[in-house]
């Protein structure tokens, strides 16, 4: 049997047609502050090596989905695959989004930008999404990956998301209804741009 | 006060529906303690040492005396018959079970009320001036704004999962109460030149592990781009405040290490994208919800009343509790009227289920229904005639909730401490208990006049020991408790933080170091000095010599 999908692309669970490009692990140093374990890297912390970009394999066919920073050193051997719809950017929630930006033309050339959430607390996913939408004018599918749960997915889809890579333990089918927590958000974000005094004439509650 | 439409309604409907699934889902194994607790802090609810504490949201202060019934009720039937009144302006119950929640979020909900946000890392709940459209220094009323930017925070998806928390602050007087330079947004509504409803924004400050004030990000912000702006200083810091190190995440931090010009620069960078964009507010969503804050429907009443009048003077009690716990109102014939929580040897702050039920009548009675919780931690009648003050004294006297000791040394900030908080380093309340006791004669209070004294159990600060004329905050020394001294700190508009007087000291000799440094305050005062301006005049060292020179006869722990 084959592993049942795990991907929200637009309120369905889809087969995920890219392969994600991963660099080779090298072993981390654990970093630790006031004695803590640091789990969150500082937003434009350099994480990879030269040699880890080098040595990222690249599958040469079909949809590829790749990390920034392999893009960035290795443009012109992704240019074909750019160019045929082949290619897909992730980037980590501390990689600066002006670097993607300065690394494509043409943002909407790009069919998929995914972004990886290391740790589901880490909110720097929504501003990244929110940007991407509303600075940059970026129009094609937006997926987080990583650890990506239920509890965050509302989150997400206002702030720009259109696709959601649950993590593998958990259910995609329970993810879905969480899409629906709230029907009137208040404010107004990236879905639904206009706060609610501007969707609805309020009227005062019947005592 | 703002009473919920539709639309607000379903909010915190939806709310208590998506909670309960995410309480079952935990009680089921299905998430992991790790994931709900994210989930269940943005809904208020601590993990404490006994039993979980729940903190249910009062925005910016104000309760109807249905609300107030309610909490009663709650606190009942789901805890053990009292609640504690916050310096964030909410109300915390200490012993309710995980499993009842859902059903007590679904009680509130029943009277317009969540604990959406209390706690976490998160936009929490806005807080402001008590005495907002009753004060008569008040230049702008800023609760329409404050209700506004409530809604605007409640799920707001860009900032749901901050670095750390984030609180914000709005005051509308010249005199500003609501410590808006101890927040990490601090919004101070004003009157420009051209008569117009502006705000000076403040960013940066905070109490907790580093104090620090906050600083002027923007001298002059046109109102209706107040959630724009917001959104671009918090735009700012999601992205660039740590997350590395949880004692470094508050945006004062971001703020210190960019220095504020530079941090400012930013955010006025972020700002052009967001500025006139929808959620720019229109005068038409202002005058909605200001409609919700206008003026009570008050008799006109002359600005004295004989019943009152000869009540006071022939009543030194009642005199007494006129001068400490009543307060000036814009409308001549009425004041705003302070129901201490500070009863001399009881928890600072608490107030029974029967109390609260008692004060939610006197609302109804004396004061249009409505009441609100002051950051000291006590209640306030906002809007009481002069000739129902003294009915009024005498049953709130009855009550325990009559006190006269308002900005007196009695009138302790207090958190719940190492009796009940699981950060905690060290008890509070038998602090604040033993040092009530030691003071416990109103006419030497009133002698040594006002004066702050706040104690928090830990850094964390919530009870804001830094800004206390005299703080005390517990520390732990090797497993023990311990208490380290402050003095210096005030809230207002000239605020400062505290000078550690020196080393700490055991729980039991902290009554008589406050006796020390009132006898030197009492020693050194000039006839107009409150305790705060002797210590700004004459400065720290003779309040140190007399504390520690005589203790070093007795032993000295360091």
């Amino acid at each position: 049997m084959p592993n049942k999908s795990n991907l929200i692309l637009n309120n369905a669970i889809v087969d995920d047609e890219w392969t994600l490009v991963t660099m080779p692990v090298v072993e981390e140093a654990v970093k630790k502050q006031a004695g803590k374990v640091v789990l969150f890297k500082l937003t434009g912390e350099a994480t990879h090596t030269a040699e880890q970009i080098a040595n990222t394999v690249i599958p040469c066919s079909g949809k590829i989905l790749v990390p920034l920073s392999v893009w960035m050193a290795r443009r012109e051997e992704l240019a074909s695959r750019h160019t045929a719809g082949e290619l897909g950017i992730w980037l980590d929630t501390h990689e600066l989004l002006e670097d993607l930006a300065s690394a494509i033309g043409d943002i909407n050339s790009l069919p998929l930008i995914a972004v990886h959430v290391e740790r589901f607390a880490d909110g720097r996913i929504f501003s990244i999404g929110n940007l991407l939408r509303t600075r940059y004018h970026y129009k094609n599918d937006l997926r987080a990956f990583g650890d990506v749960l239920r509890d965050q997915l509302f989150f997400l889809k206002r702030c720009g998301f259109n696709s959601y890579l649950i993590r593998a333990d958990r259910s995609a089918e329970d993810a879905l209804a969480s899409l629906q927590d709230f029907s009137q958000p208040y404010q107004g974000a990236v879905d639904i741009n206009q706060p609610v005094w501007r969707r609805v004439n309020r009227q005062p509650a019947p005592q | 006060m703002y009473k919920y439409d539709e639309i607000d309604q379903a909010i915190v409907d939806e709310r208590v529906k998506q909670y309960s699934d995410q309480t079952r889902r935990f009680l089921d194994g299905e998430l992991t303690d790790e994931e709900f607790r994210p989930l269940r802090l943005q809904n208020g609810l601590y993990i404490q040492r006994h039993a979980p504490m729940l903190r249910i949201a009062v925005p910016y202060g104000m309760l109807s005396s249905r609300q107030l019934r309610k909490l009663g009720d709650i606190a009942k039937r789901y805890d053990r018959s009292y609640g504690h009144f916050s310096t964030r302006q909410n109300l915390q119950l200490n012993w309710p079970k995980l499993e009842d929640v859902p059903e007590i979020l679904a009680e509130l909900a029943t009277v317009q009320m969540h604990a959406i946000q209390t706690s976490g890392n998160c936009i929490r709940n806005i807080t402001a001036d008590q005495f907002a459209g009753v004060a008569p220094d008040e230049v702008i009323d800023p609760r329409a704004i404050a209700e506004i930017i409530r809604q605007w925070s409640t799920f707001h998806p860009e900032f749901a999962l901050l670095p750390r928390k984030f609180k914000i602050a709005v005051s509308g007087t010249k005199q500003d109460r609501a410590i808006i330079q101890a927040h990490d947004i601090g919004l101070e509504f004003y009157l420009d030149n051209q008569n117009k409803m502006a705000i000076r924004v403040w960013a940066g400050g905070g109490l907790g592990r580093t104090p620090i004030l906050g600083s002027v990000v923007r001298e002059h912000l046109e109102w209706q781009h107040v959630l724009t702006y917001c959104e671009a200083i918090i735009r700012v810091y999601n992205l660039h405040g740590r997350r590395d190190n949880a004692y470094k995440a508050r945006i004062k931090i971001l703020v210190k290490a960019l220095g504020i010009e530079e941090f400012s620069r930013q955010v006025e960078e972020e700002w052009q994208y967001l500025k006139d964009s929808p959620n720019t507010i229109t005068e038409a969503e202002l005058e909605r919800v200001a409609k919700h804050f206008t003026k009570m429907p008050y008799e006109p009443l002359p600005a004295h009343d004989s019943s009152f009048d000869s009540a006071v003077a022939s009543n030194p009690a009642f005199a007494a509790w006129v001068k400490r716990n009543t307060h000036p109102h814009q409308q001549p014939g009425y004041r705003a009227v302070t129901l201490s929580l500070k009863t001399h040897g009881q928890a600072p702050g608490d107030a029974t289920s029967e109390q609260m039920r008692i004060v939610a009548d006197f609302a109804d009675e004396y004061s249009f229904g409505e009441l609100r919780v002051a950051h000291e931690q006590n209640l306030i009648l906002a809007d009481v005639k002069l000739s129902d003050l003294y009915p009024l004294w005498e049953k709130a006297r009855a009550a325990g909730l009559a006190t006269s000791n308002i900005g007196l040394l009695t009138d302790i900030i207090c958190c719940p401490g190492g009796d009940f908080c699981s950060l905690a380093n060290a008890k509070s309340i038998p602090i604040a208990e033993a040092i009530q006791m030691q003071f416990d004669d109103l006419d030497y209070l009133y002698d040594i006049g006002d004066l702050e004294l706040n104690i928090s159990g830990c850094m964390n600060a919530c009870g804001h020991h830094h800004i206390g004329h005299i703080g005390i905050l517990g520390v732990d020394k090797d497993g023990s408790e311990w208490y380290q001294v402050t003095i210096g700190g005030k809230q207002g508009n000239d605020a400062s933080l505290g000078t550690v007087l020196g080393p700490s000291f055991a729980a039991e000799e902290m009554p008589g170091v406050i006796q020390k440094l009132i006898d030197v305050y009492v020693r050194e005062r000039t006839p107009e000095e409150r305790f705060i301006d002797t210590v700004r005049r004459i400065g720290v060292a003779p309040f140190k010599t007399h504390v520690y020179g005589e203790k070093k006869k007795e032993a000295v722990h360091a």
